[in-house]
């Protein structure tokens, strides 16, 4: 399969849609997700396009459609199951569809406003019972009084209210006012305030008329004064009355009101989906061309190559299903444009894929750093994380994830850091794993080393006697004295250490040591991978002029150091070790051309590093300009250039031997593109080598020293567990009173919650950036290209739903 | 009768998550202590009277060692009732959940 390591072959295809059934043919498309279709209209305004009326159509469908949804959410209704996958409706259906939407939309708003204007009804009907509650209190005029007025406000202000009576009616009114005691809904606002019941005794018309206005300007309801008890006893039985038939009728609207509502949300998904894919088909449709002699639209593709025959079952199908008599096909076309980036992937891969992506998609064809990175990058994650427990936690974790994948809950929630980590679940699982592995190695589990085979040191072998053991604070075992140190342990770090006053001493020399090999290695990998491009794209002269100066250089210096290292590693002994040499010395030296003072490590060491030095001295200038030389010589020796330049995009069959040739081109595209950039201007050739020289010497000294970040961060981790395990869990553990079992067991719940927030958490991302950033930077600046760009099918699965952005769905 | 419902359904996952750990981490403990681990020297409580004045050494440390594993066995048990209280508060949880829609 070489579709993860280099991304599949593309080709441009024309589509001859006939125009009966090319909605269908879009239709199967849109399903399948297999083509990136190509503007062809790109000068037109989305308001000269073709089909720009059946878009409308879609907008208005969605506009009632998100009335509807956000009347379902307010009568909190809940949405069924959504698992239908309903296929775009043909355009006979759709008028059906809008019918039913627009009269659901004419019913609802109808129902609704009948609703509210009820409810304002049966808020006037209670204050007036209020009011003739409370006016009973009143003291009741006599006869003078011409007509009375009570007034009920919610807002008012009643001293203003009253001098302003009193100013415009001059005397002629008296005024008595009272409290409700209970809240009442104000219509407007829809909450609760408190009002006021005012009753007026006034003379005359004309003051009725002033008193009447003033009453309008405050917004003040006003309902008439029974003269009489008994006819106040007759309203107030009225006044019961209405209001209970009122609340009758106001709760049948309501129940009416959620049944249509109920009845909309079985349908409103089904709805919403169709009107998406019909709009998308829309949208497509405005992308293709008319051809006028064949009657027929077309339409330019991006398809893999493979999957060309998929495309015509796929455009069979279609005209199968509209009826068609004449049948759709596909037809190749040859182009010199660089076709978008396509990698399969599945959902292991894709996670992995996906962080290659976010630095750069590859370009076209170029060799993709995501399967290595499947492994290297939890590895290098894993040396910086190095904890047998916190990967034991990391790793459950994740398993918890990847076995609950398919819960619909966990998939489909709006939080972004949990959606995050879940598209990332197979990178946390493989980080797990590999921390486990090198927790191990590393002998540390929340900071303790475990003993599992048997320390390979024995203190009793030493000897000391009583005296030694009082009058000393440290003591050194000497391995060199027999039967102290039986061996190494046979996989790790050897558990004695944890108890060591010097561990960091030696930690620190053997992991910084450890850092500089697995750099080495990994930059060489990454140069290696390079002659695949070289290859692939047929620049053979590249692997001798480029890829093995770079090579001999990265090998001959720092090659060299890694086989110092592992010389002395394996050549000194405990008997020997203080007369061991310090490589870094050595390794000045060498550079110096110094150092006969000091002891060799092996004999003919100074030959052998003049040898080396000189072989990398003499790559640079090969490197720097090996290339533009033979270009330039390429080009003005030979006459290959100038043949091929832009093409036009052909809309009919071309001849076959143009077809042929340009075919043949396309594979070898980059590499004439290439030449024919490059053969322009030598001295632009010459100035982007030496950039590139001058980028990898330098880069050489300066990744390799970045690669001691492994060192850096596996140290860090390893003391903040152990001061969380001193400051947290020693204090529980050392409470030597009976309350001290209590005292333990919030200290653990401490020490657990600080775990995973700070060692987990936040070391966890700072480890991942880490070795995020030596995949981007150190090793895929070796060979990686980056510049493409990536595809994107047409498939209704991928496009999104504005109903999900605003939260309705 | 009040209800037995008093976190949410996310404190109670909390809840069963850090038991099931505690449980697993302080009986290990437990075991290494009662094994009497040397890497675990700094935890035990003692004292420089503990190692000089020890009649039958290293028995006042080993006697140490034996009561710091017993505390972290009952604590691994205080935990596992934590545990099946926050697994009720779960099932409680559930059960309101359904009963609500």
């Amino acid at each position: 399969m070489s579709s993860l390591l280099r991304g599949e072959e593309m080709c441009l295809a024309q589509l001859f849609l006939q125009s009966g059934s090319a909605y269908d043919c879009i239709s199967e498309l849109g399903e399948l997700g297999l083509v990136e279709f190509r503007d062809l209209n790109p000068s037109v305004t989305a308001f000269q396009r073709k089909h720009v009326n059946e878009i409308k159509k879609c907008e208005e469908m969605e506009r009632i459609l998100g009335y509807l949804l956000r009347e379902v959410k307010k009568a909190d209704i809940s949405l069924p199951e959504r698992d239908v996958n309903p296929v775009a409706p043909l355009p006979k259906h759709v008028m059906a569809i809008m019918e039913q939407l627009q009269r659901l939309e004419v019913e609802l708003g109808e129902v609704t406003r009948n609703k509210e204007k009820l409810q304002r009804n049966l808020l006037e009907l209670t204050e007036y019972t209020h009011m003739l509650r409370i006016t009973r209190k009143f003291v009741q005029r006599t006869a003078e009084v011409s007509v009375s007025l009570y007034m009920f406000s919610c807002l008012v202000k009643i001293e203003a209210f009253e001098r302003m009576l009193w100013r415009v009616c001059k005397g002629y009114t008296i005024l008595s006012y009272a409290e409700v005691e209970e809240y009442l809904e104000n219509p407007d606002t829809g909450e609760p305030t408190k009002c006021v019941v005012f009753l007026i005794s006034y003379w005359g018309d004309q003051i009725g008329q002033k008193v009447k206005k003033i009453c309008d300007c405050y917004h003040c309801h006003v309902y008439p004064y029974p003269s009489s008890n008994e006819e106040r006893n007759d309203v107030v039985e009225g006044l019961r009355t209405r209001i209970q038939d009122l609340h009758t009728v106001l709760n049948r609207t309501e129940d009416y009101l959620r049944q249509v509502l109920i009845k909309a949300s079985e349908s409103v998904y089904t709805w919403v989906i169709q009107v998406k894919k019909m709009k998308a088909i829309y949208y497509i449709l405005n992308l293709c061309s008319f051809d006028v002699t064949n009657k027929c639209l077309i339409a330019e593709v991006w398809c893999p190559v493979n999957d060309i025959p998929t495309l015509r079952r796929a455009l069979e199908e279609g005209s199968r299903k509209s009826g068609a008599t004449v049948p759709s096909f596909v037809n190749r076309i040859p182009t010199s444009d660089t076709p978008p980036t396509l990698i399969k992937t599945n959902k292991f891969t894709s996670g992995f894929q996906n962080i290659v992506d976010a630095y750069g998609v590859g370009s076209y064809r170029e060799v993709n750093p995501a399967p290595f990175t499947i492994i290297t990058f939890p590895f290098l994650f894993a040396v910086m994380f190095g904890d047998l427990g916190h990967g034991v936690i990391m790793a459950v974790f994740a398993a918890w994830m990847v076995l609950c994948e398919n819960n619909r809950k966990l998939k489909n929630t709006r939080n972004e850091i949990w959606n995050t980590f879940f598209e990332g679940r197979y990178i946390i699982l493989m980080m797990g794993l590999f921390s486990i592995y090198t927790g191990l190695i590393y002998n540390d589990c929340f900071s303790k080393s475990l003993n599992i085979f048997g320390s390979g040191w024995s203190v009793k072998a030493m000897g000391w006697t009583k005296e030694q053991w009082e009058n000393n604070r440290f003591l050194t075992l000497d391995p060199n004295v027999t039967g102290v140190f039986k061996g190494p342990y046979p996989l790790g770090i050897d558990p004695i250490w944890n108890l060591a006053s010097n561990r960091l001493t030696f930690l620190n020399s053997y992991k910084m040591k450890m850092s500089v090999i697995l750099g080495i290695i990994h930059m060489s990998f990454g140069v290696i991978l390079s002659t695949y491009n070289y290859l692939h794209f047929r620049k053979k002269y590249n692997l001798y002029l480029v890829f093995l100066p770079e090579l001999l250089f990265l090998l001959c210096l720092f090659g060299y150091l890694v086989f110092m290292i592992l010389y002395k590693w394996l050549a000194f002994s405990a008997k020997d070790s203080r007369h061991a040499p310090s490589i870094l010395i050595h390794f000045i030296n060498m550079f110096l051309m110094q150092g006969d003072g000091l002891q060799p490590l092996y004999p003919g060491q100074t030959g052998l590093q003049i040898f080396l030095v000189v072989i990398a001295v003499l790559s640079v200038p090969v490197l720097l300009l090996g290339k533009p030389v033979y270009l330039y010589w390429l080009h003005n020796g030979s006459h290959r250039l100038g043949l091929y330049r832009g093409y036009e995009r052909v809309r009919r069959n071309s001849e076959e031997e143009l077809y042929l040739m340009r075919a043949h081109d396309m594979e070898e595209g980059s590499s004439h593109s290439d030449l024919s950039s490059s053969g322009e201007n030598p001295t632009e050739e010459l100035l982007h080598q030496a950039i590139h020289t001058i980028e990898y010497c330098l880069g050489c000294v300066s990744n390799t020293a970045s690669y001691l970040r492994l060192w850096a961060l596996s140290l860090a981790h390893a003391q903040l567990s152990e001061v969380l395990w001193a400051m947290v869990m020693r204090v529980g553990l050392r409470m030597d009173s009976t309350l001290g079992v209590l005292f333990l067991v919030p200290v653990f719940g401490l020490f657990a919650v600080l775990t995973v927030s700070i060692l987990l958490v936040m070391e966890g991302l700072s480890a991942f950036l880490h070795a995020l950033r030596l995949h981007w930077v150190e090793f895929q600046n070796k060979f990686y290209g980056g510049t493409g760009v990536k595809f994107c099918p047409f498939a209704f699965s991928l496009l999104p739903s504005s109903f999900e952005h605003d939260g309705l769905l | 009768m009040p209800s037995l419902l008093f976190c949410g359904p996310k404190m109670a996952a909390c809840g069963i998550v850090i038991s099931i750990w505690g449980v697993i981490m302080l009986a290990m403990l437990g075991i290494f202590f009662s094994a009497k681990s040397a890497v675990l020297i700094e935890d035990v409580p003692f004292t420089e009277e503990d190692i000089r004045g020890d009649q039958n050494p290293p028995g006042n440390i080993y006697g140490l060692y034996n009561q710091v594993g017993i505390n972290c066995f009952i604590a691994a048990g205080i935990y596992v009732a934590v545990g099946a209280v926050s697994l009720c508060q779960v099932r409680l949880n559930k059960r309101q959940e359904y009963m609500v829609t």
